[in-house]
């Protein structure tokens, strides 16, 4: 008997927690905050859904009602990719100010 | 593109990511994490344009929106005070929850650029999937935007309660089930419909009850359903890179729920019902206490006895970010060093408004982290230093969590300052912190209050320590 590929996404997916109960245990508190914002960040890779959805042909080569969420998704999708990514990396930096002053 | 290759690809976005949360568990690998995820984002977006096909005026479009959401996101960024982080997380997360109902919507009208079936005709995992998905989406939509609001005072952070409100929340919750069964079996438009908004409400009901102090386990919270919701559409899309986001994001939000929950010493379902700092018995103690004898000094005692002192630990909380009074304090302990007294800074968990919100704003100030300990590393330490000075704190320093059964906050772990010589308290008044207990510390003999603002205490103690 096959196996349903749901079965393969689901095995993915538990295991996938699993990773993320263990990774995320490691991380130490002082950097918690930056840990959320960018799990924010990457939870904005939901924005492959909003491509194929601004992709998807309506058949007349209008621009459908999907298509349009498609691009409103993308923009809450680039806010949250750029915001995210940026506010950690701008936090993770004054973390490194103080390293550069100790070894002086 | 193949398929194949493109799931390849997702794959290693999947890992590109965990490795990037990997990289946080130390602040020297965290700037790498970061390239990680900013990597893995960018591979997930190329791999998805290629495995469509484009059309040129839809392409001209998503770079259009692309570049507006952006341009939105950097400045907000780039903006940002590190004391708004809380909000501006919240914020982001509402974005995704939205974010994932609008790919449901449209994988719903369109499934078939999705490869999921026909219009109304879903393949059966899918529309179960997308019943989750747009559902989670929603809750962490509302829900967000109302933590958000608290955040930032545009609401009341005092909980709002009516009668009834479990039962109600309860029905919604039983109701968005049958209409996630009932939309599998006739795939209707109009349930569809109803779910997102039963869902959208729901969000908002179980956000108002929760008061301004839980807010760092409701932005965890709301953090983890963004990762359930984005696993929710990972399904749908049959997306190994979403799926394994969503795992982590989820999992990673879950546990530092539980952090924060064990830092206030309650259950998770305890905060979510609601209705914490308005509780009667702790007005009461409050009026008992108000009659005490304080002893209240000024900038000039303090910085008296903190140079004399061989040993200080620093206490800060909220209350120091609201005075923003960070910078002054960095430089207070600056002088101090000067004088030959050790200086570090005790973090209780809940510190702040959110997870690691005091380091944030510690580090901000040029604070080395080596400097800063968690509660558990320092706690026996006061028992052997000369002055603990606790500024803008109250609650997590409050022994009767240790000795008081009765009180609200029995139980929770709290920072020892009473085992220090003496304790200098900045506070601008006599008034209880968020659990609204009085803090016995304040009428100890070896307890001197400041009662000023903090950034304008500090400023002065600096002052005086020339």
């Amino acid at each position: 008997m096959e196996i349903d590929p749901f079965i393969f996404r689901l095995s993915i997916f538990i295991l996938s927690i699993f990773i993320g109960y263990f990774v995320v245990w490691s991380v130490t508190p002082s950097l918690h905050t930056p840990l959320m914002s960018v799990t924010n960040a990457i939870s904005s890779v939901i924005i492959v859904g909003a491509i194929i959805a601004s992709f998807s042909f309506s058949g007349e080569g209008d621009i459908s009602f999907s298509n349009i969420l498609g691009f409103l998704a993308v923009v809450l999708a680039a806010i949250n990719i750029f915001g995210g990514f940026f506010v950690t990396q701008r936090m993770l930096q004054m973390y490194k100010k103080k390293e550069k002053k100790k070894n002086k | 593109m193949s398929a194949n290759l493109s799931s390849i690809l997702f794959l290693i976005t999947g890992v590109l990511f965990i490795l990037a949360l990997r990289g946080l568990s130390s602040p020297e690998t965290s700037r790498m994490g970061n390239f990680f995820g900013i990597a893995g984002m960018v591979l997930a977006i190329v791999v998805s344009i290629l495995s469509v096909d484009i059309l040129f005026t839809n392409l001209l479009y998503f770079i259009i929106a692309l570049s507006i959401g952006g341009t939105i996101g950097g400045i907000i960024a780039f903006k940002i005070p590190m004391t708004a982080m809380p909000q501006l997380v919240a914020g982001f997360h509402s974005l995704v929850g939205l974010a994932a109902v609008l790919v449901a919507v449209s994988a719903y009208y369109s499934p078939d650029s999705f490869g999921l079936g026909t219009f109304q005709n879903i393949k059966t995992a899918s529309i179960i999937e997308m019943g989750l998905g747009v559902s989670i989406g929603a809750i962490t939509f509302t829900g967000s935007i109302i933590a958000f609001m608290k955040l930032q005072g545009l609401m009341s952070g005092s909980p709002i309660t009516f009668p009834g409100q479990h039962y109600l929340n309860a029905i919604l919750g039983t109701l968005i089930l049958g209409l996630i069964i009932y939309l599998i079996a006739n795939q209707s438009s109009q349930i569809f419909w109803i779910l997102i908004i039963a869902s959208l409400l729901i969000g908002f009901l179980i956000i108002i009850p929760i008061g301004g102090a839980d807010m760092p386990v409701v932005i965890s919270m709301l953090n983890s359903y963004s990762g359930w919701a984005a696993a929710g559409i990972g399904f749908t899309l049959e997306n190994t890179a979403l799926i394994i986001t969503g795992a982590l994001v989820g999992s990673s939000g879950a546990i530092l729920s539980y952090i924060m929950c064990k830092g206030m010493n309650r259950s998770f379902l305890n905060v979510i019902l609601g209705g914490f700092g308005t509780d009667s018995h702790s007005n009461e103690s409050n009026k008992k206490g108000e009659q005490k004898p304080v002893k209240s000094g000024n900038a000039e005692d303090a910085s008296f006895l903190m140079k004399n002192a061989s040993s200080v630990i620093i206490v800060p909380g909220y209350g120091m970010a609201v005075a923003q009074a960070q910078h002054a304090l960095r430089e207070m302990v600056d002088k101090l060093k000067k004088n030959d007294v050790k200086v570090s800074y005790a973090i209780h968990p809940v510190a702040g408004r959110m997870p690691g919100h005091m380091n944030v704003l510690l580090a901000e100030a040029n604070v080395p982290y080596d400097e800063v300990f968690e509660l558990d590393d320092i706690n026996n330490d006061f028992a052997n230093t000369d002055v603990a000075f606790v500024i803008g704190a109250n609650d997590v320093t409050n022994p009767v969590a240790k000795t008081d059964p009765k009180s609200p906050i029995f139980g929770m772990p709290v920072l020892d300052v009473e085992k220090c010589k003496s304790v200098l308290f900045v506070k601008r008044g006599m008034s209880p912190g968020y659990a609204g207990v009085d803090n016995e510390l304040f009428y100890r003999d070896n307890t001197l209050m400041l009662f000023a603002d903090a950034k304008k205490m500090t400023e002065d103690i600096v002052k005086n320590l020339d």
